[in-house]
């Protein structure tokens, strides 16, 4: 493949590409960006036998940089948003850049937003969780009051009920980043709900909570009490450091496997009651319209997803011969237990390598090591997880959903890799 | 035989009368304070389907128009036909199985309260939980006369006749069923080897039309 010789050349291209992904979102539609992507061509005043700069001055002291940030030479590596999908960005989306990223935990500042009335700037000293309804005693506890109960340390994905809901009728986006970046996966530490709960103590009719965020659209949501005493958590660490205010800082709900809307931040009140509430966000929304005109409502899991993320239309293959396929996969009813990878748009499937930690409801990372000569490529991969469950195809999705139910789209990914290296979302046959 | 100790006994007949509610058998922590009333009631906004959590008040279609011009209509149009992407609150009845369907408060929403309960908690947005319980009420009001479901513009809304409002769609509705109506997808049979002879692209996500402005785009909200 061709590469530009000239920096000047090299530079300018890809800060225009920059700016027209910062601007609409959409890469694929402007051509190639493979040459114009992150790696490009060396200076060879800095290689062999040269001495690089770096090598002969020192740097920034260890006073320079006291929040650490990653280099300078990533920061095309960033949360991108789609500015056509909804009416306002303080009631919008942005999505993870998995094609930049490896190993299964999200970096804090790429982890998707989803939020419904802006990021909430909540001073922790003022915060407050009140606990009432169906209780023996109304508590109201501070961040202070949580931070001294029993600890656990979990790592789990939250993906947004309407990841990759675009892509119902077809195609649509050109990125792994937009048609599967409102998942991310970290590692948590928190309280059990429960502790919280058993601390104000639950009446016998109770079955139902609703969970509320201290933000300017009050999300709530309904959590069966069921869910809430097996593995729900209170958390205000994610990655080992505070909760960023985007996602809910000073404490938001962590729901294992299911979907990332009932997850609550900035979380000010927990009601106890006996029946849901049917919320604006578990009716009009996040309810899963059927081509028969009726909707399913409370389809809290998460099923079985996976998406090759490298290749993919941000990332093109850029060399023949030796290559790395991975991506990522996942499923709210467990652990990932095997995921098959072709690259022939499904005639035959091989199974792909998983490496690093396989936990319950997390992203699990895998591998597929390939030789590539140039031929055109049709790439899926499909996941299997511990209840047996088998991630289907969107043919199969549709023909039982219909095309109108937004939400819960677990559907096998093609993408078409060219002769050039260039990828592209498609669907086969 | 093993005879189990009185203490045993007395212990599993405890486990077994708190099996409901295994949590209460374990020890409380002594965290956090008790509100009082008046605290709960500010936080304490919602309002569930069987009318529970509504306050005192009242207001007709009429006076919600007026407010609804004021307060609403910048956004959601002047009859609620929704400016630009924000939502659309009226029609689309009959769409929900139509190839673009129309999700209105009028053709999809379940429950009358839920109306009530958004419009208290998020509206109007920037500068949420601002209205009065009365214009809450009034605005709920004329919403559902707008949809065809209150016809009466000076019909009074309260809490003792809010509960007798049926929305259209309140039976559109049913719980999760995946693992009965998808059991299919439980399956160990995946297919390894030649597994189709032949395959096409039938779609490319260049040639659909994804109009930055097109309220028919799809959406995430």
């Amino acid at each position: 493949m061709s590469e530009h010789s000239d920096p000047h050349t090299r530079k300018t291209s890809r800060r225009r590409f920059l700016k027209s992904v910062g601007a609409g979102g959409l890469v694929a539609a402007s051509g190639p960006v493979w040459a114009q992507s992150a790696i490009g061509t060396p200076n060879a005043e800095n290689l062999p036998p040269h001495v690089a700069d770096w090598s002969k001055y020192p740097g920034d002291g260890v006073a320079d940089r006291p929040y650490g940030k990653p280099s300078k030479f990533e920061a095309h590596v960033v949360r991108r948003d789609v500015e056509w999908l909804t009416a306002t960005r303080q009631s919008s989306v942005n999505f993870t850049p998995w094609h930049e990223l490896d190993g299964i935990i999200t970096p804090n500042g790429l982890c998707f937003e989803r939020h419904h009335g802006g990021v909430a700037e909540i001073n922790p000293t003022d915060h407050r969780l009140l606990v009432h309804g169906l209780v023996d005693k109304p508590l109201v506890f501070s961040i202070a009051d949580i931070m001294r109960m029993p600890r656990v340390n979990r790592v789990y994905f939250l993906e947004c009920a309407a990841n990759s809901g675009m892509e119902w009728r077809g195609p649509q986006l050109n990125g792994c980043q937009f048609t599967h970046g409102m998942i991310h996966n970290v590692m948590y530490t928190g309280v059990p709900l429960k502790t919280v709960l058993n601390e104000a103590g639950l009446k016998p009719n109770a079955k139902w909570l609703l969970v509320e965020g201290g933000d300017a659209s009050g999300m709530n949501r309904s959590l069966p009490l069921k869910k809430a005493l097996d593995d729900c958590l209170l958390a205000f660490k994610m990655n080992g450091e505070a909760l960023r205010p985007e996602q809910g800082y000073p404490l938001r709900l962590v729901v294992p496997g299911w979907e990332g809307n009932i997850w609550i931040k900035w979380l000010r009140r927990i009601e106890v009651g006996d029946k849901p509430w049917l919320t604006r966000e578990e009716t009009s929304k996040y309810t899963d319209l059927m081509a028969d005109g009726r909707a399913r409502r409370f389809t809290f899991v998460m099923d079985a997803k996976s998406v090759i993320t490298n290749p993919s239309p941000q990332a093109p293959l850029r060399a023949r011969g030796r290559n790395v396929l991975t991506g990522i996969a996942w499923s709210g009813r467990g652990a990932i237990t095997r995921v098959d990878v072709t690259l022939d748009g499904g005639r035959n499937w091989r199974e792909a390598h998983i490496d690093g930690p396989v936990f319950e409801r997390s992203v699990t990372r895998f591998y597929v090591d390939f030789d590539w000569q140039g031929e055109e490529l049709l790439i899926q991969s499909r996941c299997h997880d511990a209840t047996g469950y088998l991630q289907p195809t969107k043919s199969e999705l549709r023909a039982i959903r219909g095309v109108n139910s937004i939400y819960h789209n677990n559907g096998i990914q093609t993408w078409l890799v060219r002769s050039s290296g260039e990828a592209e979302n498609v669907e086969i046959t | 035989m093993r005879i189990l100790s009185p203490h045993i006994v007395a212990a599993l007949l405890l486990a077994a009368a708190t099996a409901s509610h295994a949590h209460a058998a374990e020890p409380k922590l002594g965290l956090g304070v008790e509100p009082t009333a008046e605290e709960i009631a500010g936080w304490d906004i919602d309002v569930q389907p069987d009318g529970r959590g509504l306050p005192a008040g009242h207001g007709t279609p009429a006076q919600g128009e007026a407010i609804f011009l004021e307060q609403c209509a910048a956004c959601h149009g002047d009859f609620g036909e929704g400016r630009d992407r924000w939502p659309v609150l009226a029609g689309g009845r009959g769409s929900l199985q139509a190839d673009r369907p129309e999700k209105t408060i009028g053709s999809y929403w379940e429950s009358a309260s839920t109306v009530f309960d958004y419009v208290r908690r998020a509206m109007p947005f920037g500068n949420a939980q601002s209205l009065d319980s009365d214009q809450i009420y009034a605005i709920t009001a004329f919403l559902l006369n707008m949809n065809d479901v209150i016809d009466d513009p000076e019909f009074e809304l309260n809490r003792d006749n809010f509960t007798a409002i049926k929305m259209p769609n309140a039976d559109g509705f049913y719980d999760d069923d995946r693992e009965t109506a998808e059991r299919a997808f439980w399956r160990a049979d995946a297919c390894m080897q030649n597994c189709k002879t032949s395959v096409s692209v039938i779609a490319r996500a260049v040639v659909l039309d994804v109009t930055p402005d097109s309220k028919s785009a799809p959406g995430v909200d």
